[in-house]
């Protein structure tokens, strides 16, 4: 007979554990994130459907930001290196992680890309995620904000049945606003779905083809940076190993 | 279909805690899944079916869901959920009070 439970089995313990079942990834997350944070780099975790204008939209910032901002990015795909070749093009130091089938960037594959770009040197670092409205959201990668981008071409709706993503967001970016003509959706009928699953509400209506929104996103970007406390003293603290 | 990366890091878990106690077997594992966990309980739970190996052979997995639940900050009216999620009183963003768990709760194990 058991002592403890009266459970009437001899061998059974039962043990109460109160864990994250993804505690080992918050925790490569939390490391990361201390890195990023002692060496004043803004990591962006950048997130959206496959073809919602991601990588577009990098490649704006970056003409935007040229010359006055350091960006570099490590961007997640199942196959190809064609968004970091995108990238690069657009003068942006890009490690490509290619996840095979995984639907997820996670902390430890951010971290071990980490020695592919020279992040110490950055301002931003933008994670570009897997294309995928689900899956990502789950995942801490240790980054300072979390961004998602909603394609117009989407419809109203998505923010509704895509609950989880849009929570987690601190900001939403409403790409291709240049096909608004063309199409019957209303901004402010994706505003007020948003507002069902986004407490804090931020959405910048943008497109990266005609420029518009894109100052009120770079803002954006730099009032988060701005708030960014830099402390290099910290880091040597932390552990010895070297990164890039 | 990150539900398989999750079962992965659950086995692991309770393999692990199951090797330092000396246990014969892992029979039975409680999660508790939040509504906004972004997790499909019943997608976890044939994962499960199909990943247990090793000490978790025969374990079953018992999965505890929490509705999502927000609030006001300061006046703790709660928000229903479908709603616009700010205070209709106090007009601030609501918050999240449960529904984002994604927590193992314990793990019962045979020993000798």
């Amino acid at each position: 007979m058991c002592d403890s439970c009266g459970c009437g089995d001899p061998h059974k313990v039962s043990l109460d554990v109160q864990e994250r079942i993804l505690s080992v990834n918050d925790r490569a997350a939390r490391h990361n994130r201390e890195h990023f944070a002692a060496a004043g780099v803004l990591a962006v975790n950048l997130m959206g459907s496959p073809g919602a204008g991601k990588t577009a939209l990098l490649e704006a910032t970056a003409a935007r930001l040229a010359g006055r901002r350091r960006l570099g990015a490590i961007a997640g795909d199942l196959e190809t290196e064609r968004d970091a070749e995108r990238l690069r093009a657009a003068l942006v130091p890009t490690a490509a992680i290619t996840t095979g089938s995984a639907c997820h960037l996670d902390a430890e594959m951010v971290h071990a890309a980490l020695d592919r770009v020279a992040w110490r040197e950055l301002d931003y670092l933008f994670v570009e995620n897997v294309g995928n409205l689900v899956c990502p959201a789950v995942y801490d990668l240790g980054q300072a904000v979390n961004v998602v981008a909603l394609s117009l071409t989407e419809g109203e709706d998505k923010p509704l049945k895509y609950p989880v993503m849009f929570r987690k967001a601190d900001l939403v970016l409403l790409t291709k606003l240049d096909l608004l003509p063309h199409l019957d959706v209303r901004v402010e009928a994706v505003k007020d779905a948003l507002a069902r699953v986004m407490p804090d509400l931020a959405l910048v209506p943008i497109s990266a083809r005609s420029g518009v929104g894109m100052a009120e996103w770079i803002a954006w970007l730099e009032a988060r940076r701005a708030g960014l406390e830099r402390s290099p003293a910290a880091h040597g603290q932390l552990h010895a190993h070297p990164h890039a | 279909m990150h539900e398989y990366s999750l079962v992965s890091a659950l086995v692991r878990r309770a393999e692990a805690e199951a090797r330092t106690r000396r246990a014969t077997a892992v029979t039975r594992l409680r999660v508790r899944i939040g509504a906004l966990a972004g997790v499909e309980p019943e997608l976890l739970a044939s994962a499960f079916t199909l990943c247990r190996e090793g000490l978790l052979r025969d374990a079953s997995l018992e999965i505890e869901t929490a509705a999502a639940v927000w609030a006001c900050p300061r006046c703790d009216a709660t928000v229903p959920a479908g709603a616009v999620l700010r205070c209709p009183g106090c007009g601030l963003p609501a918050r999240l009070v449960s529904g984002d768990e994604l927590m193992l709760e314990q793990i019962e194990m045979e020993v000798p």
